[in-house]
Order: structure tokens, then sequence, then C-alpha cells
């Protein structure tokens, strides 16, 4: 279980615009780069001196692949994050205001609390 | 010493913003309300007649993160750039250039480690909306300098509800022992019920409006007592997943004291989440 690190995945992609499309366009290859590349990067720390220990469990890589919400949320995903880099790449197909984000919520009516722990 | 001429607690909603500039078929049709009831919440602050601004919010994983992760933390720098890519492309904020105040910020810190508060500091700090939407609705020239302090309601474990109000009165303290002639307001900002990224969220109104009502009682009459009494940790998840930034509210009750009544009492209720926003005048209202 790693959701530190699903966090710092939701995290780093949300606040670049250019990763932000990349991760819209093709869910399981973006997670399979950054995977390989960024995961163990500790931010603001130069290359060499990356971690070593940083990786997805298989249904952790399959829920951000599938850019599935509800499996993120399952899986204590920190649900700020998650629905912010959410709206960024979806709420463009739904044109009436709000309808991506009650969607999104409907989409999560079957959970109830107490909710999955987000703590890290 | 300087003086505290207002204490002054609010939401932060970052479609205030938007709501209040769109025109035409853009205009949301609570706007106007909305807006009429900003106006005179700011009026308060201005009829205080502010010198500097101590400003409380929380960092949402902006410039904060898991790996280094402060539960209290105090600003300290001459300048502070303020919002955020992802703010702008959701909610359409601009970008704010604030000037700080790092006499009062040296003066919080250092007596804020003295009080027992093992205070974190920032010397380069971009802040967000937390902060910028009170400097939206309260002080749209933006033109006071400010000391920010930031609470972490967001990543947990988070620290407890009791400690929240003891910052606040050790705020209040402090800026009331700061050797100066300044006029200070202290403005703090949270939640009321909320819930973001789950099943509650977006409703027609906040996702619990009975906590909601209760909530501003406790606020309106400084009842800290019966906060304390209902509220923990484990009590805010059932609000709404997000309800934990009524913490500082907590803290902005603590600044203005146990039992105190606040001057100035509003809210909307909107969908998704009720708006509140309280003022209260320590040395009597301003003429």
């Amino acid at each position: 279980m790693s959701k530190y690190l699903l966090n710092k995945f939701l995290y780093t992609v949300d606040r670049d615009p250019e990763l932000v499309e990349r991760y819209r366009e093709d869910g399981e290859a973006f997670v399979a780069w950054w995977e390989e590349t960024q995961a163990n990067r500790i931010l603001n720390v130069i290359d060499g001196e990356a971690s070593t220990w940083l990786a997805f469990t298989g249904p952790e890589r399959a829920a951000l692949a599938a850019h599935d919400h509800v499996a993120l949320f399952q899986l204590g995903a920190h649900p700020f994050l998650t629905l912010t880099l959410f709206i960024a790449m979806f709420e463009r197909d739904h044109p009436e205001p709000l309808s991506y984000q009650k969607g999104y919520g409907e989409a999560l009516a079957h959970l109830s609390l107490p909710y999955p722990d987000i703590a890290t | 010493m300087a003086k505290v001429v207002a204490v002054i607690a609010s939401t932060h909603h970052p479609f205030y913003y938007r709501a209040s500039t769109a025109v035409g078929e853009d205009r949301p049709p609570f706007a106007d309300e909305w807006v009429a009831k900003i106006e005179r919440f700011r009026e308060t602050l201005t009829k205080a007649r502010p010198d500097v601004l101590v400003m409380v919010g929380s960092d949402h994983f902006h410039q904060l993160w898991l790996d280094n992760m402060p539960q209290f933390l105090v600003g300290k720098a001459p300048v502070y750039d303020a919002n955020w890519y992802n703010e702008e492309r959701e909610f359409g904020l601009p970008r704010f250039r604030l000037e700080g105040h790092e006499e009062l910020s040296s003066h919080i810190l250092r007596g804020g480690l003295d009080s027992g508060f093992d205070l974190a500091f920032s010397n380069e700090l971009r802040i967000d909306h937390s902060i910028t939407c009170p400097i939206i609705t309260l002080r749209p020239e933006a033109d006071l300098p400010i000391v920010p302090i930031y609470t972490n309601i967001f990543a947990p474990p988070l620290p407890q509800p009791k400690r929240f109000v003891e910052l606040g009165r050790t705020i209040r303290e402090l800026v009331e022992s700061w050797p100066s002639d300044q006029r200070v307001a202290v403005i703090g900002t949270g939640h009321l019920s909320l819930e973001l990224g789950g099943p509650r969220q977006f409703g027609p109104h906040g996702p619990d409006p009975d906590f909601d009502r209760k909530a501003v009682e406790w606020i309106a009459n400084g009842d800290l007592e019966g906060c304390l009494g209902e509220v923990t940790l484990d009590s805010l998840h059932l609000p709404g997943n997000a309800t934990h930034g009524f913490m500082d509210f907590m803290l902005m009750m603590g600044v203005a004291g146990q039992g105190v009544r606040a001057d100035h009492v509003d809210s909307l209720d909107l969908f998704h989440t009720m708006e509140a926003y309280f003022t209260w005048y320590p040395d009597g209202a301003p003429t």
C-alpha cells in the first residue's frame, strides 16, 4: 500500500499543464512512464539523490492507468488531489456547469462512512 | 502596543471571484445576493482602518507537501506571490503580489516558539486561495502588508482542535504584545461542512446543514466550550470529508475570545457549501 505515492502522482501531475494533458491522453503509458522516471524523485532534490524504494501496488497502478477515481477513493488517495486533477482532465467533456462534479460524486454514492483512511 | 482592531473569520469560496465578476448569461442567479453580503462584510474591515493583516489559512498541497509537512507555519518574507496554475485553471483566480511584514512575522515566530508552539517558518512562500479569497472579498485593493499563517487541516495526522484554539489565543496575545502603534486585523478562513472528492460533494446545500447551523451559533456566540465539547478529529469526518477546515474557524474563535459574541454575523446557503462571515471588534465597533 503506497498512498503516499498515489498522492505524489496526483500532486505532481496536477501542477503541470503538460503532464495533465499527457495523462488524459493515455493513462496506461503515462503511468508507466511516471513510475519509471518520476516516482522516486524527491521533490527539490537533484536526480542523483533520488529514493530507491517507491513503487505502486498492482491495484494502485491499475486505478491510475484507468482514470478510475472511484478506485482511487477506495485506495485512500487524498480526495482533494484526485478531484482537482480529474476536473482538469475531464470537466471539459461535460459542458453543463458542475455536471462533471455531480457525476463524479454519484459514482461514489454506494460508499458510506467511514470512508477509507487517507492518512499517509 | 499594537491593537487588534478587528478579528474576522470567514469561509473561503474560490468560486466567488468568478461569480461576482461574471456578466450576462454567465452570471449565476445567486451572484447579486452574494456580492451584497460580501460588500457589507468588507465594510466591517474597512471601518476598522487596519494597517497590517495577519492572515490564517491553509495551503492546499501547493507549496507544502507530504515529504516535509508542517502543522503550523508562519511566513516571514518581504513579499508573497500568490495563487497557482491549478487555481487559475479551475477557479479563474487572478495572481497577486502582496507585501509582507517581516517585523510582525518575527515577533509572532519568536513569541510563538517561547509560548509552546514550535512554529515552522518560510522565507519564500507562494500563498494560495485560502488567503487570497479573503483578500478578494475583504481588501481587493491588496494594499496592506500581511503575515500569513498556515495550518494543517488537510494532511493527517492533524493537530487536535484545542491546539487550533490555543494557537488563536496565542496569536491574539502576541499581536497585543507587539511594541508598535500599528492597527492589526486578524483574518482567518476555513470551512463549515464540506465534502471534496466524495459522494456528498456539490449537492444543493452543504453536506450537513445541521452541523452548519450549529457551527454558526458556536462562532457567533464565541461558544468555545460548546464547540470543543462536541468537535473532535473523528467527529469532523461526519459532516463531510473536508470539514476539518472548520478548525481554522475554531482558531479564530480563540483569537476572538471565549464567550465573545461577534459584532457582524452573516451566512449564505449556497450549493456545495454554506458561506459564513463573522467580525468581532475587540475595542468596540468603530464609528
